[in-house]
């Protein structure tokens, strides 16, 4: 009687917990095979985006980089001329550089940025195995010319 | 002003040491390795080394909504002796970083490191003089993972990327470079602090 009180009581009781949660909905995300959808305001990789005529938006007005707490971003302005023209104003950005791996993706460069040409993305899937690889240069972050629509 | 030289011992009494072994010559190993390398890389021991605010999402990464048993690596270990993988969660401040060598020290071979986070890349907003500018000027980094706090699907993604290298591996060509065992103690190092 006591073997019944004090063994199998307990182990009965025990599995009962164990069928409970067998029911309950399962919370972990697969993570390789299916993402989760990311929160709506989340912000990870940078894009710069274009306008639809395939026009850069960015004009180098060096904005975001004042704006940036982490200093990672580094902008170097050129003159469009009528031969070569990158953006629809008066300059453009020579180079654009990111380093991805100082920088905490606040979203203060979006921001600041007066014609929203920088852009936080959801892409997070970032990490590398060398520094050097998180300099992202501006061939890497520009957006691909959309396609022209007839 | 001359720098300060700080002696770490990389070596203590309590690690076996096999001599014996390397006097058995070069043994190529091929298939071994191989293996071996599969096992090493998924069967991680994270050692539990939170600094700062990353470590709260590498907590959230061992639970139950990212679950990192699913790639044989939910036994954080307190222990350095015990563990394999280093995470380096948070910002490491140039008065931590001797602890923090020491404790990859104590590590037993092989051993891994992922440096988790802006902070400890490379300094993040932290570019004063109270923060190491990047882990790797302390210990050597096979992964970074970029982002303030990385949320748990990048840190995920940055281990996918450690388990990748381990298992590429390069392919030993003794038995000690196959790192089964300790063959020999190893030499004191000065490391400039």
């Amino acid at each position: 009687m006591e073997v019944l009180r004090d063994v199998v009581k307990p182990l009965i009781a025990g599995f009962g917990i164990t069928r409970k949660r067998l029911a309950h909905e399962k919370v972990t995300f697969f993570y390789p095979e299916e993402k989760r959808e990311q929160f709506p305001r989340t912000r990870w990789r940078h894009v710069l985006t274009r306008y639809e005529s395939g026009l850069e938006r960015c004009i180098g007005c060096s904005l975001c980089a004042g704006a940036c707490p982490a200093r990672c971003i580094y902008v170097q302005a050129g003159e469009n001329t009528d031969q070569e023209r990158f953006s629809p104003g008066e300059r453009y950005a020579v180079r654009y550089e990111i380093n991805m791996i100082r920088c905490i993706f606040c979203g203060y460069c979006q921001e600041a940025c007066p014609t929203g040409a920088i852009v936080l993305r959801k892409d997070f899937e970032l990490a590398n195995y060398r520094r050097e690889n998180f300099i992202y240069t501006k061939e890497m972050l520009l957006e691909p010319v959309p396609a022209q629509v007839d | 002003m001359p720098k300060r030289v700080e002696t770490v011992v990389l070596h203590d009494s309590s690690t076996p040491i096999f001599g014996d072994i390397e006097k058995g010559g070069n043994v190529v190993i091929t298939t071994l390795d191989t293996v071996l390398n599969q096992v090493r890389a998924n069967s991680l021991f994270p050692l539990t080394f939170g600094l700062a605010c990353c470590a709260i999402e590498m907590m959230s990464t061992a639970g139950s909504r990212f679950d990192l048993s699913r790639f044989g690596m939910e036994a954080f270990r307190a222990s350095p002796r015990q563990a394999d993988l280093m995470i380096i969660a948070g910002r490491l401040s140039k008065k931590m970083a001797p602890v923090l060598r020491q404790i990859y020290d104590q590590m037993p071979e092989p051993k891994w490191v992922i440096s988790m986070g802006a902070c400890a890349s490379s300094g993040g907003v932290y570019n004063n003089y109270a923060i190491v500018q990047g882990a790797d000027q302390v210990v050597p980094v096979d992964v970074y993972v970029p982002g303030c706090p990385p949320s748990p699907d990048a840190l995920l993604y940055g281990i996918m990327k450690l388990q990748e290298k381990i298992k590429r591996g390069q392919s030993p060509k003794s038995f000690k470079e196959l790192r089964v065992v300790e063959t020999q103690a190893r030499q004191l190092e000065e490391v400039e602090a």
